[in-house]
């Protein structure tokens, strides 16, 4: 059976419900996820219907319930940790990346870290520096974390429900853009979402629309927006394919290679910011198994490097919008094909 | 800490009433003789390779050393108290609190040489000990050890499980951030966890007077109304009677307490400490204290043991030590390969 669903957070949170009705080792800590939900929703319903015992509103001390995610992982159970904003990372990393991220390693594989990070990211409307960033690219650089970046309702359900089975750290990194909440602008589409449990397999991206003359690549918010941008560009005849990387880590380099090769043009699409981040990332695995059939140089399209104003003329200069996109693509189309 | 010593009729009263049996007080004194022997042979095989000329990647045992010498009876204190399913989180100075725990002293030593056959196959090193079995784990990172630990003592409660969690730090942690957040939250939800402070006095080379602002750690946690204790670290009867109310009480599910153990480190912050912050004199003083022949004495005048017993639970410590870093020495290092997997399960 499937229904129509709006957006990420109600399919996030179904997930977790599901699997919670089934196990004993979840529960949920973080900052205002009983009444508000992890504030975008994530974990909406799950304290009227598992109380105060499995859903638990943590003081602000993030450093603290991460560490506390860490200690009770290390004894058998499955916390699901909020980390509202992924902008406050600042304040809890050192338990994520030196503790969660590496203890499973570090132990030689006795203490199984099964953590799962649900976290809100992007802007666009206008909340400006401390409140808008992406940062998936942070925990992608270091080992141990599984980056999980959901663009559509069904796939943020069967996501979230491999996270859960997950034995690994998995972070969650859920567009605000796209949680299809009434309070925030929605970008996403409506989709029939199965009301049974599913699993989305990690590491293996979507083709959301087949082309030929370039692909682009993108994560997130960024897929919708280059999706629209496919719309226009089609109207010109030119074909473009929109691959939906769904997780960072681990990185389907496999389907990147293949649509490289067939179409011979690479735009990639990031809202984190542009260097040292995805964008390379993504780049340096299709020039490695691709390189011979580029026609073009590789492109990108992400944040300049520069913080998230708040004006909205300015921030719509920063976070990569439609027009951008489709004019990147036809930038990277006039380029002449190399000899 | 310097205090009185009890007269005959008072330290016997206060054993009495502790509850506190030859056996006991025998099997704490080898304890901390094995955690000595052991702290020093590993001190002993360090040094290889650094003379003359001190380079800590050469030797046996490559990195930074961090031992406990002198801090043997908190240890030991609180891990007589402790059964297997409870949980130890420890700090960059680990190995008394690990011997303690009961993690067996070879893959401790196998460890921390580098080998296939320690704790984590080489993967962790002296800082990162991990033993799921004992349920032992320790950080390099300063003030880490408290909501980790609590993170434990959460799930026991949830579970209702009859567990305890003991997060150890230093005086120096003690002024991260960590420790209010979790003693705020560990009241909060009554968690089953005891908070031991092993006040040594130094920070790395900061002495504490320079970076607390009161004298003592356990005045912050009055405010959270935690039960609090004041002890003599280098007494093992003080820390015992501490820790055994402290764990009772968590067990039998009246919450967090708080012990801090004023004591004292005899060597370095690291070994290669040149130790400017100090006097000689200083750590002479505090030898008087040592706790070993402390308990040793008691146990004398109590009339449990003599010198020959003492002497034989000595011997017997340092030939476990001796056959642990055999163990160690004659192990194989990795195979080169293993450093690329084990990120995920």
């Amino acid at each position: 059976m499937t229904r129509t669903m709006k957006g990420i957070a109600f399919a996030i949170a179904e997930a977790i419900d599901q699997e919670m009705t089934e196990r004993s080792d979840i529960v949920v800590l973080g900052e205002d996820v009983t009444y508000w939900g992890a504030v975008f929703g994530f974990t909406m319903g799950l304290h009227q219907k598992y109380g105060r015992d499995r859903v638990i509103d943590t003081p602000i001390t993030e450093q603290t319930f991460f560490g506390m995610a860490c200690g009770a992982a290390s004894v058998g159970m499955h916390p699901v940790v909020s980390l509202m904003f992924v902008d406050f990372l600042g304040a809890g990393f050192d338990q994520m990346y030196n503790h969660i991220a590496k203890n499973h390693y570090m132990s030689g594989g006795q203490f199984a870290m099964p953590v799962t990070i649900l976290t809100a990211i992007g802007g666009g409307y206008g909340d400006a520096a401390q409140h808008s960033q992406v940062l998936y690219g942070l925990f992608a650089h270091v080992p141990g974390f599984k980056v999980v970046v959901p663009a559509t309702a069904y796939d943020a359900k069967g996501l979230t429900i491999s996270a859960l089975r997950d034995p690994n750290p998995v972070v969650i990194f859920g567009h605000k853009l796209l949680t299809g909440l009434p309070f925030l602008p929605f970008e996403g589409q409506e989709e029939e979402v199965p009301e049974e449990r599913y699993t989305v397999e990690f590491g293996k991206a979507a083709i959301r629309r087949e082309g030929s003359d370039l692909t682009m690549i993108a994560a997130g918010l960024m897929v919708h927006r280059c999706l629209r941008a496919a719309d226009e560009l089609a109207r010109d005849g030119i074909s473009a394919e929109v691959i939906d990387l769904r997780t960072l880590v681990p990185l389907d380099s496999e389907t990147l290679v293949a649509s490289a090769r067939k179409t011979g043009r690479v735009l990639i699409v990031d809202e984190d910011y542009r260097s040292y981040g995805m964008t390379g990332e993504v780049a340096f695995h299709v020039q490695a198994g691709a390189l011979d059939a580029l026609k073009t140089p590789i492109r990108r399209l992400a944040v300049p490097d520069v913080p998230i104003p708040f004006s909205e003329p300015l921030e719509r200069t920063v976070i990569p919008s439609v027009e951008q996109i489709v004019a990147e693509a036809r930038a990277l189309l006039a380029a002449g094909a190399r000899a | 800490m310097w205090k009185p010593e009890p007269s005959l009729a008072d330290l016997r009263y206060t054993v009495e009433k502790a509850g506190l049996t030859p056996e006991t007080l025998l099997t704490a004194y080898r304890q901390m003789c094995l955690i000595r022997s052991f702290e020093e042979t590993i001190a002993d095989r360090y040094y290889i390779g650094k003379t003359p000329q001190f380079n800590m990647a050469a030797g046996p045992i490559r990195g930074e050393m961090h031992l406990a010498v002198g801090q043997e009876a908190v240890a030991v204190g609180l891990g007589m108290h402790l059964r297997d399913a409870d949980v130890v989180v420890s700090t960059h100075r680990p190995h008394h609190h690990a011997l303690a725990k009961g993690v067996p002293a070879d893959k401790l030593a196998a460890e921390i040489f580098g080998k296939v056959t320690g704790l984590c196959r080489g993967k962790g090193g002296h800082m990162h000990l991990f033993d799921a079995e004992h349920r032992f784990s320790c950080s390099g990172i300063v003030g880490a050890s408290f909501p980790q630990a609590a993170g434990a003592a959460f799930a026991f409660r949830h579970r209702g499980e009859p567990y305890v969690a003991v997060a150890f730090a230093g005086e120096g942690a003690a002024n991260h951030g960590t420790l209010a957040e979790t003693l705020n939250a560990a009241v909060l939800w009554m968690l089953p966890l005891v908070i031991v402070i092993e006040d040594n006095m130094y920070a790395d080379s900061t002495p504490k007077w320079q970076a607390l602002a009161q004298p003592h750690q356990f005045q912050r946690a009055l405010g959270f109304n935690v039960p609090t204790y004041l002890v003599d670290g280098m007494d093992l009867i003080d820390v015992w009677r501490a820790a055994k109310e402290a764990i009772e009480r968590a067990r039998a599910g009246y919450g967090p307490s708080f012990i801090e153990a004023v004591c004292y480190r005899y060597r370095g912050h690291f070994e290669g400490d040149a130790e400017e912050y100090r006097t000689r004199e200083e750590v002479e003083r505090w030898r008087q204290l040592d706790p070993i022949p402390r308990l040793g004495e008691c146990l004398k005048r109590l009339g449990w043991a003599d010198d020959a017993t003492l002497e034989r639970l000595r011997r017997e410590a340092e030939e476990e030590v001796a056959r642990a870093i055999a163990f160690a020495e004659q192990s194989p290092l990795p195979d080169p390969q293993e450093a690329l997997v084990g990120v995920f399960r």
